[in-house]
């Protein structure tokens, strides 16, 4: 086992493992706080850093934070992890590994490459030694693209998942929030519900709903009801149209567990959503949910520290090489993540830790109201992040989530990445905003005329 | 986005920051309710530390426990400012004398009001004041456009380690928008009721009983 200290000239710093190692290094955050695991001082954190940064990589594979006999997300991370891709990084520390990815020399190829070989907690520590434009210049480098009706993660290219969640699961009241998301060019990474009702009769009926939309529309997008995955698995054998496969999963055993689910389960899950082959252009079919703090909240974090374990999460995601993945970063409120700050740091952490380890990398920029954060905040963290390439973020009608009790981002936040950045959406669906007159010369249009929206509520009107 | 909506979603957000860091001010509850009120505090020091520290915020604070009655009662009822004073501030006394007023022949102990205070803070408190019952009025989390939303949460024999599976909730209390306090003191009473005859709250009362009707959404 190695040694973990080091001497900043007026006191020797000691950490007990790599876990505790791990934790003191982290930025400040309040949920490694309330776990009792963070950095006692401003000093002890930077020596943790110091000794984090002359650690040679391979330490990971024999210090696991977790016991590999203790938990099956170990299990994965380790048996997943691809010993022939690790090779041209397998010599280096995690400061030279930081220096690495920087480096001008190495393009998104390279890191794209070694990805395979790298375990999530790699992938958590070197982000400890990164600055915030040190998270977004590594994570810009990294392309991941995925596909089913349409092409997403492309460079150039900046998508929304289309939110439009009702208190009651309102027909008209989703329908009416999903032609305005339309209408402000919203949607082409999915439209998603997140229903109140885990009913599978309610579910299959908004999935109708949203299907018969977006088929009477031809708009080339996914749907999506955020259920969990066994309701999924029964809208499946009942026949639902069901385009993705749905699931929060977390970094541990244990915290999956309180998800109610296992890897065996989203193996199945998977497979009976892969079955109904609905994608046109690819068939990746599985969404995840991840956000710093689950497996704490689940009381199953092992001393862990919530970064490391919300990368772990990311182990479990890329084994099912999903179509969409994002972290909801503020929603978990401020004992985990205290301030407009912190939800920034996380949400970059997050995203660059999703593309190293080779996600397509979304994220639920967003806070409740007793965080110490507010649109200024957000729009610091959109910003940076959308520099760093993010590949979807939400939008929701004014940016206030009615049913879950949020703020996230509002489809005018999307537009104002579009605009200041120069991005566009996904190109089938771009090309489909152009032949409904949304979109022109690569900018947003407002519609004339009511004909498309009075289509799609008519489209709707059948389901109240 | 236009100025004016940019300006109602601040003004809205702003509202529901002063709701979170408004302070509970307990003065003037026992007029209001025509009872004896006690104010006792958790062991959360200030609003920082109750909103990095939930845990502090279900603990009693070590002084304030003997102020309590320990002469048994059907129901304890509990004020706490939770996320909002705001919705305390606004709703707790009327709810409290709607539930009381439907209580006939219930021996109700004294109000307690606490401060800095989550929802299981009514274990402690109910366990110390050996109550059957415990109701716990508590300001909501704010949303954008709700910052004075009360909930009610009911635990049979209060005490501290009860999970929050055992408990019933009714929540979104803010007449004129959300229920009304005759709605909700019907609710709250029906299922107190329902609890002390089967001697039990929590997701075993709502299943198989059809008590909440059209009162819940």
């Amino acid at each position: 086992m190695a040694e973990y200290s080091v001497s900043t000239g007026s006191t020797l710093h000691r950490f007990a493992d790599l876990k505790t190692l791990l934790a003191a290094a982290s930025p400040p955050r309040s949920g490694d706080e309330l776990a009792g695991i963070a950095a006692g001082s401003a000093e002890e954190r930077v020596a943790a850093r110091m000794v984090l940064a002359d650690l040679p990589l391979t330490t990971f594979l024999e210090d696991l934070v977790i016991p590999y006999e203790d938990d099956e997300i170990t299990r994965l991370i380790v048996d997943d992890r691809d010993g022939d891709a690790f090779a041209p990084v397998a010599a280096m520390t995690v400061g030279e590994f930081r220096e690495w990815l920087l480096d001008n020399a190495t393009t998104g190829e390279m890191i794209a490459s070694v990805s395979r070989g790298l375990m999530p907690e790699m992938a958590a520590a070197v982000a400890k030694l990164m600055r915030n434009q040190d998270l977004v210049l590594a994570a810009r480098k990294v392309r991941v693209v995925t596909a089913f009706r349409n092409t997403l993660g492309l460079p150039g290219r900046f998508s929304t998942r289309l939110q439009p969640n009702h208190p009651r699961d309102d027909t008209m009241g989703i329908a009416a929030s999903t032609v305005d998301g339309i209408l402000m060019g919203a949607g082409d990474a999915v439209i998603g519900i997140n229903p109140v009702s885990e009913n599978v009769g309610t579910t299959g009926d908004l999935l109708r709903l949203l299907d018969d939309i977006r088929e009477g529309l031809a708009i080339p997008t996914q749907t999506c009801v955020l259920a969990h995955a066994t309701t999924t698995l029964d809208l499946v054998r009942r026949g639902a149209p069901v385009d993705l496969c749905f699931q929060s999963i977390a970094g541990t055993e244990g915290a999956n567990r309180g998800f109610g689910i296992n890897l065996a389960l989203l193996r199945e899950a998977q497979d009976a959503t892969m079955s109904l082959k609905r994608g046109t252009v690819g068939q990746d079919c599985m969404y995840f949910e991840t956000g710093q703090g689950s497996c704490l909240s689940a009381d199953a974090h092992h001393g862990v520290d919530q970064q490391t374990l919300e990368a772990r999460a990311y182990g479990v995601a890329r084994h099912f090489k999903p179509l969409l993945v994002n972290s909801v970063v503020g929603f978990i409120g401020p004992e985990y993540l205290y301030d407009g700050k912190q939800i920034t740091r996380a949400a970059l952490e997050d995203h660059f830790c999703g593309k190293l380890l080779g996600l397509p990398m979304g994220l639920d920029i967003c806070y409740t109201n007793h965080a110490e954060a507010d649109g200024d905040d957000m729009d610091a963290a959109l910003t940076m992040t959308a520099l760093a390439g993010v590949n979807f973020i939400m939008g929701v009608p004014g940016a206030d989530d009615v049913m879950l009790g949020y703020q996230s981002t509002s489809f005018h936040d999307a537009l104002y990445v579009r605009e200041a950045l120069g991005l566009a959406p996904a190109p089938e669906f771009e090309e489909w905003l152009t032949e409904q007159g949304l979109w022109r010369d690569g900018k947003s249009v407002e519609p004339e005329g009511l004909a498309l929206p009075d289509r799609m509520l008519a489209l709707a009107n059948g389901h109240g | 986005m236009p100025t004016g909506a940019a300006l109602a979603f601040q003004l809205d957000h702003a509202r529901a920051r002063d709701a979170v860091n408004a302070v509970f001010e307990p003065d003037g509850l026992a007029e209001a309710i025509g009872r004896e009120v006690i104010v006792v505090r958790s062991q959360a020091a200030d609003r920082e530390e109750y909103l990095r520290r939930p845990n502090l915020g279900r603990r009693l604070h070590p002084d304030d426990g003997a102020m309590l009655p320990t002469d048994g009662c059907d129901l304890a009822i509990v004020i706490a400012d939770g996320l909002s004073a705001a919705a305390v501030h606004g709703h707790a006394a009327s709810l409290a004398l709607a539930i009381i007023g439907r209580l006939e022949g219930w021996r109700i102990g004294p109000v307690i009001a606490t401060q800095q205070a989550r929802v299981a803070i009514g274990d402690p408190v109910g366990e110390i004041m050996k109550a059957e019952l415990v109701c716990v009025l508590i300001g909501e989390r704010p949303g954008l456009s709700s910052p004075d939303s009360l909930g009610a949460y009911l635990t049979w024999q209060p005490r501290t380690g009860r999970k929050d599976s055992e408990r019933n909730c009714v929540s979104n209390i803010r007449p004129p928008h959300g229920l009304s306090y005759d709605d909700a003191a019907d609710t709250i009473v029906r299922l107190l009721k329902a609890a002390r005859a089967r001697q039990i709250t929590g997701v075993a009362l709502k299943d198989g009983e059809d008590l909440i009707g059209g009162g819940e959404q």
